[in-house]
């Protein structure tokens, strides 16, 4: 499956898609990337005179990279066409090491722990364009086609 | 002690981090209810099945899955899975 046909398969829009390309992609895992547009509204409240982007997003992205278009692909290997996507996030637990700014660019990696029973769990990582490594977790969600 | 109760108690260990009732699992027996009564969420009951695959060294399909729906039918496919080995 094509990177951009995975794109096109997830359930989000602005302004609540964060991804924007994807870099890699096998059985094991995938990593990806998205640029924090200035201005997105989180920023005016978050924090007030001192934009920050908030971490439950910086979750979402790493999950919307790291979870849902890794699961798009994981599923597409079963052979079923890919119409409908339902799915769910069931836990996530993340650790946090460095403020992204408005305007910066992230990387996600993430590699399957495991996938079984529609439910995939992932060990992820963002890091930002210096290559440091901005936050760290476990994020697992069900998906079903 | 049993067995069956030895397995009950292996299981009570296996499902212990997952569940949201603790009067249920206080009380928990062979008629128990990994979704209704423990409140169990399925993501968790997917963790349980890993979990009850390592413990057993057994692997578990979707339908043994779909029929593990409380203690003893979890019991009976454990059970059948370990005389297959």
């Amino acid at each position: 499956m094509a990177f951009e046909e995975i794109i096109a398969k997830l359930p989000y829009q602005h302004p609540f898609l964060f991804v924007d390309e994807l870099l890699a992609i096998d059985e094991k895992g995938i990593s990806g990337t998205y640029t924090y547009d200035a201005k997105h509204n989180f920023y005016q409240g978050h924090f007030k005179d001192n934009p920050v982007t908030p971490g439950v997003i910086l979750t979402e992205t790493a999950a919307q990279i790291g979870v849902v278009s890794f699961g798009i692909y994981l599923l597409s290997k079963s052979g079923n066409p890919i119409n409908e996507i339902k799915i769910a996030l069931t836990s996530s637990e993340m650790d946090f090491f460095i403020p992204v700014y408005p305007s910066e660019k992230v990387i996600v990696k993430s590699e399957k722990e495991y996938f079984r029973f529609n439910k995939l769990k992932c060990n992820v990582q963002m890091f930002n364009e210096k290559g440091e490594l901005v936050c760290r977790g476990k994020i697992a969600g069900m998906m079903e086609i | 002690m049993s067995d069956k109760q030895e397995m009950i108690d292996g299981l009570k260990q296996i499902v212990k981090p997952y569940i949201q009732d603790d009067e249920a699992f206080k009380n928990l027996n062979e008629d128990t209810d990994f979704i209704n009564d423990l409140k169990i969420n399925s993501a968790n009951l997917v963790d349980v099945i890993l979990d009850i695959e390592d413990k057993y060294d057994i692997e578990l399909d979707n339908e043994s899955m779909d029929k593990m729906l409380n203690v003893k039918a979890a019991l009976e496919v454990i059970n059948a899975k370990v005389s297959e080995k």
